[in-house]
Parts: structure tokens; C-alpha cells; sequence
């Protein structure tokens, strides 16, 4: 199953739109509630970066009976060291987004931790590719 | 397979569907006429009940007669019960009239309401690593949690509500003096239906400690009919009873446990549609940092339960009132704090928790994900070609839950009244076809004749 959401930059007032509506489904495939916890928790987290540090960008979902795949691909600024933004409290978040209370650096680790599978790709000046899978069982 | 204590009274029932559209669970459909309730989707919240025009919503309740069948019967009340009656109406009259009416022994639940916080408090110290905490108190919400919100079951504490801690508290107490289980009779006046539920089918225990279960409307009306019948003057004899604290007076009200505990971030919410939206947020790891959270599903808690005679904010300022003379009390040292109590607290402490609560998703299409993923590219397909204007006329309250249905096998597509116009349209249903499909929702006596404009 296949599902596509698209994430507007600095639409505060919708971020999570795309983790509830895969939440829904998550809990209609009767997939673990733990489980079920981590996609979403990894989700948000990903939309909100798309939505405060990314000028938006699109959320992809595939989902079959042993894992969801969930790609969120924004358009720029872009990651110039990803290896460095993994640690935690390393943010290259715009000082007016720090000034919003986001960019503690929590991002990128706090997916890492509930994800089973994570791959950061990122060109300066074009944008950022978090790719995520989650295994159901 | 699932115990709920909302029924409906089938011939009673005039199917006008308002209960299916305001069901915050979708668990009502209209099939032949009248509402049914799906038994696993329902949480006795109560919506229902109250936007009934007929009253043929019911909430099964035991027999007021039952409590004659012990020697030693004891009404179990809510606080709010004290809250329905008008201000010359005192607490002392209400507690003489229940025994002249024949409990040998009465006790308002929020007695325990400070054991009921230690407990809390307790479980709070011994599990660190979760959090929030939710409260148990309201059964309403715990079953919400279990059926819609499965990831957050573990965070409800286990943990037995006043009304069973006050219920333990009073057979040990009537125990040391002498006198068998047998003999007591616990009836608890209930002022919900999730309530009844709580007791006839608990979360985390086999059997409820309660034997019996009374309507806190019929109950009101028979006491007050017997202090209206004695009349002003009537000298009745004053038992000698447990004063609530104010804090035990407020904990059913929103804020009520929030108030009395002790973490640093909690929230109290009231009204089911405010918790479903909280517990939203909560479940995406929206919002953080938060120990404690009260969660109630009627709107003003307590006082503006289901079976509330009067107003909910009525009802509220009289118990806040109660309060504040209890405060006065507690200050000036006139009041005996919970020590008879107290003396069992260690013990009901110790005796407080019950099993976990599990989750059980009322929303799984089917246990095996192959299958369900299935069925739900079925269901995102029918719902493309459905009117998505949710009215409700198939027998479902919108028209994802009616594909969701169709697609389970419990409702037939042809019910879709934009459908089958198009069938019709199309020379693929007979007239005849359409009305026998619009007869099995909503029964044959709704198409009138011509009317005259």
C-alpha cells in the first residue's frame, strides 16, 4: 500500500498530518502498539524537519505485511556534514527557527533510535532524503 | 464477548439515528429500523443516552429491592450524588434517609480519595520510566484508551479506584466487627454507565468487589420523595458519619486528582472530544514532558455525569460549596481527618493494584496484516467511489466507517442510496431492489404518501 502526503515549509499548524493518517492504518493492520509507537514518533520527527529546517517537501509511504518504508524528501537547504548532524545537539537549523524553540539537534538521533533501518542522503543548495523502515514483527 | 452497560430498547427505539452520529467511537448502526451497538467499539461514554429523543437508551443497573437481601447493606455513594439535591437539602438528612430506607450503612466513596492518591502517588515513585501517567478513575477513558489508543494502555496505572479502595475499606471494617462477607451487601449508586461497566466487567481483575449496582437517578428520586414526604420538620436521627475533606469533596470535579498530586506537569481534561484530541498529540510524541493526566469523559467530570439529575454546573458549585465549609472545618481542627480510615491505609495501599491494562484495538481489520492490508486497499478504493458526504443514510455514521463495514462483510454497498440511484439509473437495480435495500436500514414505514405543498 502506497501513500503520499506533501509537507509545506513552515506549516506548523499541519505538522503531523502525515504521522496520524499513517498511525490509522498502522492500527487497522493490527501492527504491535509498541511498534506502532516508533514509526510514528520517527515520522513526526522527520515531517517536522521538513517543515522547519527544509523549504517542505514530500512524505512517501509503502507499507506491506512485514515493514513500512517511509521516505521524506525535502527541497534544500541541504546537509553539508550528515555524519556530524547524527550526533546528538548538532542542529544546522536557521537562527530564526532556533528562535521557535526547534533545532536542539534531537532530530536525526531521535529517528535513528526508533527506526530499524535509516539512510541520509543530502546535496547542498538541493535538499535532504531521510529514507526509514520499520520492521513489523 | 465485550460487556457494555448501554442498551437499547428496541421497540422504544425510533431509529432517527442521532446516536450514530454523535457516537464518538462510530459504534452504532441503524439496520431494519433501529440502532444497534457494536459491542467491541463501545466505550459507555454515554453519548448516546443523552441526545436520545425517546429515551430508549438504558443503562442495565440492578434492582433497588436487592439490597434487601443482606443484613447489613451498604450504599456506596459518588459525592456528586449530595451535589443533585437543592441547597436545604442537607448531607446529614440525605445519609438518615438512606438508612430509613433501608441501607444499614452509608459511605460516600470519596472517602477514599486520599488512599486512592497515595496509591497513585506510590506508582508513580516504583515506575519512572513511564510516563505520563494516566489515571484510572474514570472507566470511560480506560476503555477509550484500550480500544482507540493502544499504545498508551500501559501508561494507565493500575491502579483500584476510591470506590473499590472505600468498598475494601468497609468489609475489613465490618469484618473486625463481627460480620460475614456474606451478610454485607455492597451497592454502589452509580452516577454513569461506564461505571456499571466497571463493575460488572472490570479492567484488570476477575470480579468486581461491588455485589450490586443502583441507578443514582432512581435512587435520588426515591430519597427525595421520602424527605419531601416527612416533610421540614420531620426529626430524623443524625448517623454518625465520616466528614469528606474538601479535597475528597472536589477530587470527582475536573482538577479534582490533578490538584491533589503531586507532578510537577500534568493536565486535566474534561469532555471526551477534548480527550481524544489530547490523546492524539499524545500518541505522536507531540507533546513532552508531561507526569500526570487526568482524563475524564463528561464534560465537568462527575458533575455532569449521565445520570446527573441537576445542571452539571448546578451540581458543581454545590459541591464546591461543600468544599469550602470543609476547608473551614479542616482549618478550625473540627474535623477528624479520614482516621478511621486511616487506619487501613498500609493495607489498602498494598492491596491497590490490579493487573495491567491491555490494549484491544477496535480498529484491526484483520489479525493477519496481509490480509488486512487487503482489506484496506478494498476499503480506500470503495471509499473513492462513495459520496463522502457522511449522511448517514446507509446505517453507518460516515461513509469510510459504511466501506470499512461493506468491506468486512457486516453491510451490504447497495445500501448507499448515491449508489444505487446510480445503479438504478443505469438499468442495473430494479426500483423495487432499491426500496427492499433502503427497508433493511431503515425499516418499511418511513416512506410516506404524497405530500401537498
Amino acid at each position: 500500500m502506497h501513500q503520499e502526503y506533501t509537507v509545506i515549509e513552515g506549516d506548523f499548524v499541519n505538522a503531523g498530518k502525515a504521522s496520524s493518517s499513517v498511525k490509522k492504518t498502522l492500527k487497522q493492520l493490527n501492527v504491535n502498539p509498541q511498534v506502532l509507537k516508533r514509526v510514528v514518533v520517527a515520522l513526526y520527527e522527520a515531517e517536522v524537519n521538513a517543515i522547519a529546517h527544509a523549504y517542505g517537501g514530500k512524505v512517501l509511504v509503502d507499507i506491506d505485511a512485514d515493514k513500512i518504508k517511509m521516505v521524506v524528501a525535502d527541497k534544500g537547504p541541504g546537509i553539508p556534514d550528515i555524519a556530524w548532524a547524527m550526533e546528538e545537539g548538532h542542529s544546522t537549523a536557521r537562527p530564526e527557527v532556533r528562535d521557535m524553540g526547534f533545532g536542539a539537534g534531537m532530530g536525526l538521533p531521535n529517528m535513528q533510535k526508533n527506526v530499524d533501518k535509516l539512510n541520509v542522503t543530502s546535496e547542498v543548495g538541493v535538499g535532504t532524503t531521510v529514507e526509514m523502515e520499520v520492521n513489523f514483527h | 464477548m465485550f460487556y457494555h452497560a448501554l442498551q437499547i430498547d428496541e421497540p422504544r427505539c425510533i431509529g432517527c439515528s442521532r446516536c450514530m452520529k454523535t457516537c464518538p467511537t462510530e459504534a452504532i448502526r441503524i439496520h431494519g429500523g433501529k440502532a444497534f451497538i457494536q459491542e467491541h467499539r463501545c466505550i459507555d461514554c454515554g453519548k448516546c443516552y443523552e441526545v436520545c429523543p425517546v429515551q430508549a437508551i438504558t443503562i442495565k443497573d440492578d434492582d433497588f429491592e436487592a439490597i434487601h437481601r443482606y443484613s447489613h447493606s451498604v450504599a456506596l455513594l459518588p459525592a456528586v450524588f449530595m451535589g443533585q439535591f437543592p441547597d436545604d437539602v442537607s448531607v446529614s438528612r440525605v445519609y438518615a434517609s438512606l438508612q430509613e430506607l433501608g441501607f444499614a450503612h452509608v459511605m460516600e466513596v470519596e472517602s477514599a480519595a486520599g488512599i486512592f492518591r497515595d496509591a497513585k502517588d506510590r506508582y508513580a515513585r516504583e515506575h519512572p520510566d513511564v510516563r505520563p501517567l494516566i489515571s484510572s478513575f474514570c472507566p470511560a477513558i480506560v476503555r477509550l484508551i484500550q480500544i482507540k489508543y493502544p499504545s498508551l494502555s500501559e501508561n494507565v496505572m493500575p491502579i483500584k479506584v476510591p470506590l473499590d479502595l472505600c468498598a475494601m475499606y468497609i468489609v475489613e471494617e465490618l469484618k473486625n466487627r463481627g460480620i460475614p462477607r456474606e451478610e454485607i451487601g455492597l451497592f454502589y449508586i452509580t452516577p454513569c454507565a461506564a461505571k456499571v461497566s466497571a463493575v460488572k466487567a472490570p479492567v484488570g481483575e476477575e470480579q468486581s468487589i461491588i455485589d450490586g449496582v443502583i441507578n443514582m437517578n432512581l435512587l435520588f428520586n426515591r430519597v427525595y420523595k421520602h424527605i419531601k414526604d416527612q416533610g421540614k420538620h420531620h426529626q430524623y436521627k443524625p448517623l454518625n458519619r465520616q466528614r469528606l475533606s474538601a479535597d475528597a469533596v472536589l477530587s470527582t470535579l475536573t482538577n479534582g486528582e490533578r490538584r491533589m498530586c503531586s507532578a510537577k506537569r500534568s493536565y486535566a481534561i474534561d469532555g471526551i472530544e477534548n480527550v481524544m484530541d489530547f490523546l492524539d498529540k499524545l500518541e505522536n510524541d507531540e507533546v513532552e514532558g508531561i507526569e500526570f493526566l487526568e482524563l475524564r469523559a463528561c464534560d465537568q467530570s462527575c458533575a455532569g455525569a449521565l445520570l446527573s439529575v441537576d445542571n452539571r454546573f448546578l451540581c458543581g458549585e454545590r459541591m464546591y460549596t461543600r468544599a469550602r465549609k470543609a476547608a473551614e472545618r479542616e482549618r478550625n481542627g473540627e474535623m477528624a481527618r479520614d482516621r478511621e480510615m486511616e487506619r487501613y491505609k498500609d493495607c489498602l495501599i498494598e492491596h491497590s493494584l490490579v493487573d495491567e491494562v491491555q490494549p484491544r484495538s477496535m480498529m484491526v481489520l484483520d489479525e493477519n496484516i496481509a490480509k488486512a492490508l487487503e482489506k484496506m486497499e478494498k476499503i480506500e478504493n470503495m471509499k473513492a467511489h462513495l459520496p463522502q458526504i457522511d449522511c448517514g443514510v446507509c446505517g453507518a455514521p460516515t461513509c469510510e466507517a459504511f466501506a470499512t463495514d461493506v468491506v468486512c462483510g457486516q453491510a451490504n454497498l447497495h445500501c448507499c442510496v448515491f449508489y444505487r440511484l446510480h445503479l438504478e439509473s443505469k438499468g442495473k437495480m430494479t426500483l423495487g431492489e432499491g426500496r427492499t435495500n433502503m427497508y433493511s436500514v431503515w425499516g418499511d414505514d418511513r416512506i410516506v404518501g404524497e405530500i401537498e405543498v
